[in-house]
């Protein structure tokens, strides 16, 4: 009974949960206005999705919106990826009061929240406030801790060995950590990577605080201004043309990543 | 070479009066040296701790876009916010949406690993299908809700019936963390299936042979044995969700009249007027609950983990 009952219910779960939002952002898409007003799930009497994205880009700003998504999660996550790699390998690797006291520091921001509306006040006396690396500082100061919190821990699984083999042969501490460390990492870096894109990519929240909404706005602040605009104009149909052009580069990284992310995700989490 | 000059390294470390250089510093030091955690350190400092540092201080000035200079008011912002009744109101609202989607986020998220728990083809392409709501942005997957709870949204127009999901003092703050555990259940779906798969199959075995059926199986083996993923689960989503903006802002932008007015959303709202330190005060608020909330949360946990 329970043989069939289990995937019949996973499918039920999973059409109703999943299915039925993913249709209607689908379908919506797809829709001319007047159609989309109300949102609904029937499909479209008229398809136009080709209207709607060219639409999206045009009036939503979408390709400066990416570019500018792009110039601010790139280069956080390469930096929250180096720094955090290398602060995690001191703090796996040496035991002392000192050690612990700033590891336990670097980590605390998994918990603590950032104090967005100083940080403005901090970026504004840096002449950092509005700009890009502004944005970026912000951006690894947060999620510096996820990445060390992950690798520290997987480091410690490394066996010294390994490291000390290499250290006979004369390699200085650079190139340890560059040759053996680093290559190492790959699986957790696979997973920082997705945890680190992901926060970054869809955040509104601190991009509005530093960022605001001019030139240099993301696609969320793009996507937030398309749907306020939505009180006097009702454009569903737009808002989910955005919606499903700002998710897909996700989904691609996921699917690239899949089995990477999901181990190093929970080797992290249940250790 | 290089092998002589360690172990005369190691050697040398604890004996006084050792030459200076290499030989004189401890072996980590040499082999670890500090300049490439300092980094890391720098700009989590200049960029984590100095704010939430300030934070203690903005919040007793009158910084505002309204004044020129900025002048310490002592706690003026915190007997305006607590005399209006923003305060306790915020409080009590974000407390309650981070109970509530802590609990949702992590039953889903349960059931979801115990049904798709074999490692099948199946089983592995439905996990991605429950884990595609954690790549959509929040504030996406807000949009979404609202066009399916609206008045007029597609719910109502598939049942046909009239509710205003999104329009209720009471029962909106709950529906807003549904949605909130629909975002996430898939990550601790994740988490779950990983402690699932982490319990020694003999254990189960032994449970078996003495005779426990299914539930009995899960509430004195694998329930127990989940405890580890439990504790990720409800930390990370308990305090995360205290840290909510996008899902609250795009659904509902905290109304109807203020019932879904979580701290963030307040910040978001005061600072957009200009009213910079009173959004910091609540910003410091935040920060002293979720120290609060999480201290006892994490060694609770973590007691309880070692108890098995």
């Amino acid at each position: 009974m329970w043989r069939y009952g289990r995937p019949a219910l996973v499918v039920l779960l999973a059409g109703l949960a999943v299915g039925v939002p993913l249709w209607l952002v689908l379908v919506t898409s797809a829709k001319p206005q007047a159609e989309a007003i109300e949102p609904n799930l029937d499909p479209p009497a008229h398809w136009q999705p080709g209207a709607n994205y060219e639409d999206a880009v045009a009036q939503g700003e979408m390709l400066r919106g990416l570019l500018n998504s792009l110039l601010v999660v790139v280069p956080s996550v390469v930096l929250v990826l180096i720094l955090g790699a290398g602060a995690a390998w001191v703090f796996a690797r040496r035991k002392s009061r000192l050690v612990s006291a700033a590891y336990a520091l670097c980590i605390s921001g998994l918990l603590l929240p950032p104090a967005v509306i100083t940080i403005v006040m901090e970026l504004r006396q840096l002449g950092l406030a509005g700009t890009r690396p502004g944005m970026i500082a912000v951006y690894t100061g947060m999620y510096l801790s996820t990445s060390i919190f992950f690798m520290t821990g997987f480091i410690r699984a490394i066996p010294m060995e390994l490291e000390e083999a290499a250290r006979i042969d004369g390699a200085k501490p650079l190139r340890i950590f560059a040759r053996i460390v680093l290559p190492l990492l790959r699986p957790v870096i696979a997973t920082a990577t997705i945890m680190v894109m992901l926060y970054a990519w869809s955040d509104i929240f601190y991009a509005f605080f530093v960022l605001g909404g001019g030139d240099r706005a993301t696609l969320p602040l793009n996507l937030y201004k398309v749907a306020s605009a939505q009180l006097y104009l009702n454009n569903w149909h737009l808002v989910f043309a955005y919606v499903v052009v700002m998710s897909l580069p996700m989904v691609a990284v996921f699917l690239v990543g899949q089995r990477k992310i999901v181990s190093g995700i929970t080797s992290g989490a249940v250790k | 070479m290089a092998d002589t000059v360690v172990r005369s390294a190691r050697k040398q470390a604890p004996a006084p009066g050792a030459p200076k250089g290499v030989g004189r510093l401890p072996r980590a030091a040499v082999h670890h040296p500090w300049w490439f955690a300092l980094p890391a350190i720098v700009v989590f400092a200049g960029f984590f701790l100095v704010p939430n540092l300030l934070n203690f201080y903005y919040p007793f000035t009158n910084w505002s876009s309204y004044h020129p200079d900025i002048a310490f008011t002592g706690l003026d912002n915190f007997t305006t916010i607590a005399d209006d009744g923003t305060l306790v109101r915020a409080i009590r609202t974000t407390l309650l949406y981070a109970l509530l989607a802590a609990v949702f986020q992590n039953a889903f998220g349960l059931v979801l690993a115990l049904l798709l728990e074999d490692d099948t083809r199946f089983n592995r392409f439905f996990r991605a299908v429950f884990f595609l709501p954690v790549l959509i942005s929040a504030l996406a997957t807000g949009y979404v809700f609202q066009a399916l709870l609206d008045q007029d949204g597609a719910v109502n127009s598939t049942l046909g019936t009239d509710i205003p999901w999104l329009g209720s003092t009471t029962w909106t703050l709950v529906i807003v963390t549904l949605v909130h555990g629909w975002k996430w259940m898939g990550l601790s779906m994740l988490i779950y299936l990983a402690g699932l798969k982490g319990i020694p199959g003999d254990m189960l075995e032994a449970a078996r042979m003495d005779g426990a059926g299914p539930w009995r199986t899960f509430w004195s083996v694998r329930w127990p044995m989940l405890a580890p993923a439990l504790t990720f689960n409800v930390t990370t989503a308990l305090i995360g969700s205290m840290n909510t903006f996008d899902i609250v802002q795009a659904t509902t932008g905290g109304g109807p009249a203020a019932s879904t007015e979580v701290f963030n959303i307040y910040m978001f709202r005061i600072f957009g007027q200009g009213l910079y330190a009173q959004a910091s005060a609540m910003s410091l608020v935040l920060f002293l609950i979720v120290v609060a909330v999480a201290i006892p949360l994490v060694i609770g946990l973590r007691r309880r983990e070692q108890l098995l």
